[in-house]
């Protein structure tokens, strides 16, 4: 895969980069359309961001490296892109060939002119009255085929904007939104398939994931997240609560083209925090699936946190990493586990934990961590660590093939979770309990961190004063960006964690950032307030 | 919604067609009866006992963050089982202010907190009718005497040095002018008599802003000088202190030669045989009566 080719590749100095970056820009394929062929190679235009994590590994790595640890000291912002909207702005940017495609708050796509950030079009979806978020008007990005771009939006439809003029070219209602389905996520185009995973873990939706045909906005399967009467897996639910049973898969799969497999994470079974009246390990609730795309049949599936009652979805992208022969999958899960799968055949290999852990002092006979009895929620409230936002959340990890280092955005936040009970009304909001930090538990913080996926070891962490939302992007020339909550972008040593520059952005991070290169330069983007910033060499 | 946009009425020539007066009659008087829930000044779930459980949850899940798990106040939102309110006690203030929030306070609209769904108005007038259902009939008796205790606060007791209530007084600790509205007897007293036991911070981003405050930090500069206040900021990078002598410091992390963070409050600890317990309850009535106004 991907990630092994680049360990292979020798490193590319700034000359070489730019060698590389000149004769992209003047390879026939690069002024062209998105086709498949460039999503599958695409470590071929490094110049370009092409889907939601960089590549189909998922990995958010960039073989860019004229910004590096020499250089990073000299960043300055090159231009800066505002929605003029409010709310979190959640987006990581697609770029082809110069242009960049994003997405912003209350469903708006836009292009810009990626040297300048000069805007080229806008669409602004007009989203009815009684659209039913979870958490906030937020959209995370685009999916790119020919020549047109496609976004998910918040009344759970999926929109096709060509790719010069932001006009719809299809658009396509996928159920009924008022239920409380949405879609918040970037779709994964491969094939000629859109993909994508639904919202609404909050609402006691069914959840699942769709394909739809790029060229009509043609629906090509469904896979129901929690099986229907008859169905593997069906009778891990109490009666009918599988009708209401959640399990959402609200962020961006990963995909394997060497074995035609996708791998798409779930989310909370419903209501999130409250196991009664739905016994059973409630599949395919926090898993991770292995689905065969041109027909969305399951191969296997792995399930992290049976019979949840702490909202600890398993939505976090996962990071296909190849280690000699080894084909593996790896994922920092929100319950705080570090988990090796083989990508094969869906075995667990590890789990370790990079954060702290009182809910699971024991393993199964697969070594899957399991609760104890100090766990679930009480009338009273129990102090569980960690809190319902997890060890960490959607931000996107990110995987160095250079440090083999796995790097995450981690909170240290325990939480109260105290029963609340709540009648399944559709469109209504649907927990079960409350939760909340203890006054009396430490204040909470957050704090990157460097896992080595051999071990499970964190090897060290940059600490934040207070948890970020923002996601890591590594590059080639040995750093490490994220964001924060106070509003700063770092750029940091990839192998150390010393932070070697950043920069006040005047509002909290909600995003993960990307790379992108034009005329032989490269940009460094990442969105923070209202604002999409975006940062180069002078 | 196809193509980004959106119609809200389309009136067609057919819509004018000749009605019926007996229909007529009959819609105008549905009009009448089932008008929107939110436009009720009363709660329509006054007279239902089973609404107040399910407010009880409601508020556990939406409300109990910071108004504390029993109503009763959290340390950061007020104690809503009084029956006295700041920002109103009908209704319909009620309903207004959960809806949508009290500008200039931490309160937040419905479903902007950032954290988790908004309520649907049923389960707003649910919670209205959990409040009513704690609500204690009277005002508590009059602790102690408010006279007294602003002459203590401003005197003896020296509250002053560090707190101002209405303009007046110091700047090391939090403003009290309305904090007798919003925290609890218990939580007054405690943060007397025990003031680091609940150092206030930032629990969801939206309140972030609070996130340091009275926090106590010590740094020693790149000449040796060492600078103790409270946190007024911080991110990795740079620091901004206010010190004992209410100086405000700007500090850049990497110049400084040590940051020591403590959770000891420094607020003195008022025991009983500084500060008696009759004289606590009467600066404890100039703070009610000063938040009452």
């Amino acid at each position: 895969m991907r990630a092994a080719a680049v360990k292979k590749m020798p490193r590319v100095s700034s000359i070489g980069t730019f060698l590389l970056l000149t004769s992209a820009l003047f390879a026939p394929n690069a002024c062209g359309q998105v086709t498949f062929e460039r999503l599958r190679n695409s470590a071929k235009e490094p110049q370009n961001w092409l889907t939601y994590s960089g590549d189909y590994a998922g990995d958010r790595f960039s073989v860019l490296d004229q910004v590096n640890t020499t250089t990073a000291q000299s960043l300055v912002v090159k231009w800066v892109y505002q929605t003029g909207a409010t709310g979190k702005f959640e987006t990581t940017p697609l770029v082809v060939d110069g242009i960049l495609y994003a997405t912003g708050q209350d469903d708006r796509a836009f292009a810009l002119d990626a040297r300048t950030g000069r805007p080229l079009w806008l669409y602004q979806r007009q989203l009815p009255a009684d659209i039913r978020p979870c958490c906030g008007r937020v959209n995370r990005g685009l999916a790119i085929l020919g020549d047109k771009v496609f976004m998910g939006t918040l009344d759970a439809h999926v929109v096709a904007l060509d790719t010069k003029t932001g006009n719809v070219v299809w658009d396509v209602a996928t159920i009924d939104y008022s239920k409380g389905y949405s879609f918040t996520l970037a779709p994964l185009v491969l094939k000629n398939l859109v993909i994508l995973g639904v919202s609404g873990g909050e609402y006691g939706i069914r959840g699942f994931i769709d394909a739809y045909d790029a060229d009509t906005g043609r629906r090509k399967w469904r896979f129901y997240t929690v099986p229907g009467v008859g169905e593997p897996g069906h009778d891990t639910w109490e009666k009918d609560s599988w009708k209401i049973g959640g399990a959402p898969a609200w962020m961006t799969g990963v995909y394997d083209s060497s074995t035609n497999q996708l791998f798409w994470p779930t989310g909370n079974p419903s209501p999130s925090n409250r196991g009664a009246g739905r016994a059973g390990d409630n599949l395919y609730s926090n898993s991770l699936l292995a689905l065969d795309p041109d027909t969305g049949k399951l191969n296997w599936y792995f399930q992290f946190t049976k019979h949840d009652e702490h909202d600890w979805d398993a939505t976090q992208v996962p990071i296909m990493i190849d280690s000699g022969r080894k084909h593996l999958i790896a994922q920092a899960n929100r319950n705080g586990f570090f988990y090796v799968l083989d990508r094969t055949t869906g075995k667990l290999l590890s789990a370790s934990p990079y954060g702290k852990i009182t809910w699971s002092n024991s393993k199964d006979n697969v070594g899957r961590p399991v609760p104890n009895n100090e766990s679930s929620p009480t009338p009273t409230g129990r102090t569980v660590c960690p809190g319902a936002l997890g060890t960490t959340n959607w931000m996107s990890p990110s995987f160095d093939p250079q440090t083999g280092l796995f790097y995450v955005s981690a909170r240290e936040q325990c939480d109260i979770f105290s029963t609340a009970p709540q009648p399944y009304e559709a469109g209504h909001a649907y927990y079960g309990s409350a939760y909340f930090p203890s006054d009396e538990a430490e204040p909470y913080w957050g704090a990157l961190r460097a896992i080595d996926p051999e071990n499970g070891q964190v090897k060290w962490e940059f600490r934040h004063p207070s948890p970020t939302w923002s996601g890591i992007l590594s590059t080639a020339g040995g750093l490490l960006f994220t964001g924060d909550a106070e509003g700063n972008f770092i750029a940091l040593n990839a192998a150390t964690g010393k932070p070697l520059w950043h920069f006040q952005m005047g509002g909290a991070v909600y995003a993960s950032p990307m790379a992108f290169a034009v005329d032989g330069k490269e940009y460094v983007a990442i969105a923070a307030g209202s604002s999409l910033y975006a940062f180069g060499l002078p | 919604m196809s193509r980004g946009q959106v119609t809200l009425f389309t009136i067609r020539a057919r819509d004018y067609l000749p009605i019926p007066l007996p229909i007529l009659a009959l819609a105008a008087l549905l009009v009448l009866l089932v008008r929107p829930i939110a436009a009720q000044a009363r709660n329509p779930f006054s007279t239902d006992p089973r609404s107040a459980k399910a407010g009880e949850f409601e508020f556990r899940i939406n409300c109990a963050l910071c108004h504390g798990l029993g109503a009763r106040g959290g340390g950061r939102g007020p104690d809503l089982t009084r029956a006295h309110k700041r920002h109103g006690d009908s209704d319909a203030d009620l309903f207004r202010n959960i809806s949508q929030g009290i500008p200039g306070t931490a309160m937040p609209a419905n479903g902007t907190n950032g954290q988790g769904v908004g309520m649907t108005n049923e389960e707003i007038w649910q919670i209205i009718r959990y409040l009513r259902s704690i609500q204690v009939k009277a005002p508590s008796k009059n602790l102690g005497n408010a006279v007294h205790g602003k002459e203590l606060f401003y005197g003896d007791a020296n509250c002053s040095t560090c707190h101002m209530v209405e303009g007046k007084g110091g700047r090391l600790g939090p403003d009290l002018t309305s904090v007798g509205a919003s925290r609890t007897v218990e939580s007054l007293v405690e943060s007397v008599r025990k003031p680091s036991q609940r150092l206030a911070w930032g629990l969801t981003e939206p309140t972030k802003e609070f996130a340091q405050q009275y926090e106590t930090v010590t740094v020693v500069t790149s000449d040796g000088e060492e600078i103790k206040g409270v946190t007024l900021n911080e991110d990795s990078f740079s620091l901004q202190l206010m010190d004992t002598a209410e100086q405000i410091h700007l500090l850049e992390k990497d110049k400084l030669r040590a940051i020591t963070k403590s959770r000891q409050s420094l607020m003195p600890s008022y025991k009983t045989g500084t500060l008696s317990d009759h004289d606590l309850n009467d600066i404890i009535a100039y703070l009610l009566a000063e938040g009452a106004k």
